[in-house]
Parts: C-alpha cells; sequence; structure tokens
C-alpha cells in the first residue's frame, strides 16, 4: 500500500468519528432535514463527474456518460440543498 | 495546481462538517446549511481549474439540466411526499458514484493500484444497487409499486446467488481489470440486485430503507473517493455514510426490529405505516364514542395538554387546524405541547417537518424520550390518527406483533382523547386496549373536520 492510501484510510475512520459525534448532537426535530443534507453533500461525486465530463472528449462513450455522472450529481446537490433549506426555514420559535 | 485544488477540498470538507455541527440546533440550521453549499461551490469551482478538463461543454449542459431538475423538484415536492424525494435524491447520487466509477474503469490507460481497483469496483456495485433500490423506495412510497412486501418462493436464495454472482465477476475483473464485459455484468447485476432487495420489504419499513439507502450513497461517494484519491469525496461519504447508518439504528429502535429482521423479515401489508391509522382496537362494541360537546368540555377544563400526532393527521391534511385549535388552547391558558414518536412520519423526523409546515413553534415539539415522564402529569393527551405508537399493548402483551417497541405512554394521562376516523379492522388486525380504556374518550370521525368542530363547540 502507497501512502496516498494510508492518508486516504486515516481521512475516512476519523471523518467517521467527527461525522458520528456532530450528528448525535443534531436533535431528533431536525432528522428529516439531516438526511436531505448529508444527501446533499453526497451528491460531491460531482467533482469525479466533472472531470470526467470535461477530460474525455477523445472517448465517445466517456463523454456520455460523464454528462450523466454531472446532470445526476447536479440533481442531487441543488435539489438536495434547495429542499433542505425550504425545511428548515419553516421551523420558528415563536 | 493540484495543490490549490487540494486545500479549497480542505476547506470545503471543515464548511461540511460546520454545516453539521450548526444543525445541532433549529436556530442555526438553516445557517449551517447556507455555509455547506457555500463548501459544495467552492469545491465545484476548485475542480474546474483542473488542467485535464479541455471542454466545458457537457459540464455546462449536465449542469444546466441538473439544476433546471433539481430546483423544480425541490421547490415543488410537497412536504408530505418529502420522503419520496430523499428517496429519489439519493438514488441519483448513488447513480453519479457509480456512473464516474464506470467511466474511470474504462478511461485511457489508467493504471490502477489494487486497492484503487477493489474501491471502484465496490464503488460501481453499491452506487447501482443505490440508484435501483433508491427508484423503487420511491415507487412504493409513491403506491407505482405495491406498497406490500413482493414475495416468492426461493427469493432469499435467488439474491444471495446474485450476490454471490456480483462477488465472482469482481474476482474476476479485479484480476483482468481489461475485462470490461465482465465489468458491465457487474453494473447489470448490481442494478438488478437493489430491485430485488427492496421489493420484499412493506411499504412501513421504507423509513428504515431510505435511511440505509442514504448510508449506501455515502459509502459508495467514498470508494469513488478513494479509487480517485479524492479527499474530498472521502471525508463527505465517512458523513454521509455515519449518518445514514445513525438514522437507520434510530429508525430499527423505534420499531424495536432488527435491520435484519426489516431486510428480510417481509413485514406487514406494508399499506400503513406503524404510526398510522389504519390498525384498529378490539371488539368494536366495547369501545364508547363521544360527542364533540363532551370532548370540549374537557379541554375547557385541562390545565395541560399534550398533542399525539400519528401520521394519519397527516393523511387528513389536518396539521393546521390542529395547530389553531392548540393557539386556542394556549390564549385559554392551557399549556400545549407535542409529543413525537420517531416512526411518527414516515422518515425520521418527517413529523417534526409536518407541524413546522403548519406553523407549530418548534420548542413545542419534544422527543419521545424527553416527553415520556410527563403523561401522568397531564390533564388531556389528544392523539390524532396514531395507533401503534400508542398501543399499551407493546409494554404489556408479549404475544403482540409491536410488544417490546417503545411507545408514548399516554395512558398515564387524566384523560386521553382519540381521534379515529373509524373501528374498521385493518393493518395487522393489532388490537388497541387503550382505546378500551376507562380514561380514554373515543372521537370518530375525519380529523380536521373533528378538530374544527371541536374549535368551534370551545368557541362558544
Amino acid at each position: 500500500m502507497d501512502g496516498t492510501i494510508i492518508i486516504g484510510l486515516y481521512i475516512f475512520v476519523l471523518a467517521l468519528f467527527a461525522g458520528a459525534e456532530l450528528i448525535a448532537k443534531v436533535p431528533p426535530t431536525l432528522h428529516t432535514p439531516l438526511m436531505s443534507g448529508s444527501n446533499a453533500i453526497s451528491g460531491i461525486a460531482i467533482l469525479g463527474a466533472l472531470v470526467v465530463a470535461g477530460e474525455t472528449i477523445c472517448i465517445e462513450g466517456n463523454s456520455v456518460i460523464g454528462l450523466l455522472a454531472v446532470v445526476f450529481a447536479t440533481i442531487n446537490v441543488v435539489g438536495g440543498y434547495m429542499v433542505t433549506d425550504r425545511m428548515l426555514q419553516m421551523f420558528k420559535k415563536k | 495546481m493540484f495543490e490549490l485544488i487540494n486545500f479549497v477540498y480542505l476547506l470545503s470538507a471543515v464548511l461540511f462538517m460546520l454545516g453539521l455541527k450548526y444543525l445541532s440546533s433549529p436556530a442555526t440550521a438553516r445557517m449551517g446549511n447556507k455555509l455547506s453549499m457555500v463548501g459544495m461551490g467552492l469545491a465545484i469551482a476548485a475542480t474546474l481549474l483542473n488542467p485535464d478538463i479541455v471542454s466545458f461543454k457537457m459540464i455546462l449542459i449536465g449542469i444546466a439540466i441538473g439544476t433546471v431538475i433539481g430546483a423544480v423538484a425541490a421547490i415543488r415536492v410537497e412536504m408530505t411526499s418529502m420522503p419520496e424525494m430523499v428517496a429519489l435524491f439519493n438514488g441519483c447520487g448513488g447513480a453519479a458514484s457509480a456512473l464516474v466509477a464506470l467511466a474511470e474503469f474504462q478511461g485511457p490507460g489508467v493504471a490502477f493500484s489494487s486497492f484503487g481497483l477493489i474501491t471502484l469496483i465496490l464503488s460501481v456495485i453499491v452506487g447501482s444497487l443505490t440508484f435501483t433500490g433508491s427508484i423503487i423506495a420511491f415507487g412504493k412510497l409513491q403506491g407505482l409499486v405495491p406498497s406490500r412486501p413482493i414475495c416468492y418462493p426461493g427469493q432469499q436464495v435467488v439474491n444471495a446467488l446474485i450476490l454471490l454472482a456480483v462477488a465472482v465477476l469482481g474476482v474476476i475483473v479485479y484480476q483482468d481489470p481489461a475485462n470490461l464485459f465482465s465489468f458491465y455484468g457487474i453494473v447489470g447485476i448490481s442494478l438488478l440486485l437493489g430491485v430485488l432487495a427492496v421489493i420484499p420489504i412493506g411499504g412501513a419499513d421504507m423509513p428504515v430503507i431510505i435511511s440505509l439507502l442514504n448510508s449506501y450513497s455515502g459509502v459508495a461517494v467514498a470508494m469513488t473517493g478513494f479509487a480517485l484519491a479524492n479527499n474530498a469525496l472521502i471525508v463527505v461519504g465517512s458523513l454521509v455514510g455515519a449518518s445514514g447508518l445513525f438514522l437507520t439504528k434510530i429508525m430499527c429502535d423505534a420499531m424495536n426490529r432488527s435491520l435484519a429482521n426489516v431486510l428480510f423479515g417481509a413485514f406487514g401489508s406494508g399499506d400503513s405505516p406503524a404510526g398510522g391509522d389504519e390498525a384498529t382496537g378490539g371488539p368494536g362494541g366495547a369501545v364508547k364514542g363521544y360527542e364533540v360537546e363532551d370532548v370540549a368540555t374537557v379541554l375547557e377544563n385541562a390545565g395541560s395538554l399534550i398533542v399525539v400526532p400519528g401520521y394519519g393527521m397527516a393523511a387528513a391534511q389536518a396539521q393546521h387546524v390542529v395547530r389553531d385549535l392548540c393557539d386556542y388552547l394556549q390564549e385559554q391558558g392551557v399549556e400545549v405541547r407535542y409529543a413525537i414518536h420517531p416512526v411518527a412520519g414516515r422518515m425520521p423526523g418527517h413529523m417534526n417537518v409536518l407541524l413546522a409546515e403548519a406553523d407549530v413553534s418548534y420548542d413545542l415539539l419534544f422527543a419521545m424520550e424527553d416527553i415520556n415522564e410527563e403523561f401522568a402529569e397531564t390533564d388531556a393527551v389528544l392523539v390524532i390518527g396514531a395507533n401503534d405508537v400508542v398501543n399499551p399493548a407493546a409494554r404489556s402483551n408479549p404475544s403482540s406483533p409491536i410488544y417490546g417497541m417503545p411507545i408514548l405512554n399516554v395512558d398515564a394521562a387524566r384523560t386521553v382523547i382519540v381521534l379515529k376516523r373509524s373501528m374498521n379492522p385493518g393493518f395487522a388486525g393489532i388490537e388497541n386496549e387503550l382505546f378500551l380504556k376507562e380514561n380514554t374518550m373515543m372521537l370518530f370521525g375525519d380529523a380536521k373536520k373533528s378538530v374544527q368542530n371541536l374549535l368551534l363547540a370551545l368557541k362558544e
């Protein structure tokens, strides 16, 4: 195993712990926004999709795959954030 | 350039974490979501600096199409349909991860390390089954696919064989990465597996499945991150994976079921969520119905009231009139609170969103463990469209299918008012002795109408 993999695994495990700590503090009343919000960030696959869509005009098949990947990831990101915001703005205290 | 991009990714990861941190209170949550958005925007902008990107045509087209679809869906969706929406977005995330992995795999002469190859294969498997699994979950919630468990003899053997086939193909591709045919086989079979794994699960268990698929989409992203050596994807994958698992556990605990039981148990007819209105009480004759005036008198004389909403309330679109009723009672000096069971809605926290939409102040919403002690000190409880989650059999009757499930102890209150459509026997036929208790008042009829009538009677 080379260094990048080890570093990647470190990041994965540490982020898992940090994430678990943060998530445990989210009150049940916000569990739906938590899910839609974490859903939105899982659209981060868009970073890979952008490269695939932009680099591969030479490979015909891949540019279509890249386009599809960008479309799916963008729906996930834009839709996820917007719907989360829509929900969170409804939570008011009187 | 790659140093700069990676540095921005770190910044984005910090913003995502802060976004989660701010979600610890409704007062700061919206700000947190915005920070998270900024993090995503920065990460996207930084990626576009990548010198490998030589053409922006497909990128711009893709972002334009995705933005329009995502935005329209997010603006139009009804809050009651939030579980379906989240399932669909989830499926999109899974599909994106799988497609990126697929493109990387057939990309020009990339030599993957063995670890990179394994994670790439896993990314395609998990991403693909998240995609189709989410679509089936969406279909079940929407009623496009029968929400009852779809079972056939030997189902689990078939699923196990399919899983085995994926594993075998995975090993073949691992040994011979040039074997594109086997790789496409993995994609196809994983897509099929997503469908087959979700169809035997009842509609009532979809909250668990949505949470689990949410976690899968995180795993897929993390695996893609390993394959691309992209730390931003790895961090986000862990966060989403952890969050999905956490919510899955909460949902399972709330129903007193193991995850294995949910996945393979084919539980219930699926026509009614666990908190739904369909399950009915015991021998119909023994239950006494009351008039609106009787109930209004109880509310008038109550010093404290706890409202227990179930999905039946949302199905009757009664949340706004319930809020009106509670506003009126609060003006009369009644202490009003809401008790929310974890599975009151159709996904974690769903009922809270529905009440927030009806302008109920969030500090009146209490989680089960925070309010269960309070029922004994409460004058009146108003149960609207909830059933299993207030059924004392879960505590006392070991032969009940819901025995052991944590419930709201409403029967401890001085008076329990239950609004129900009818006593027709329905889902699972679980008897509810709460309806027979001496301190229980049943008010039959459509929840929305009943609450409106109550409010009218009170104002007279």
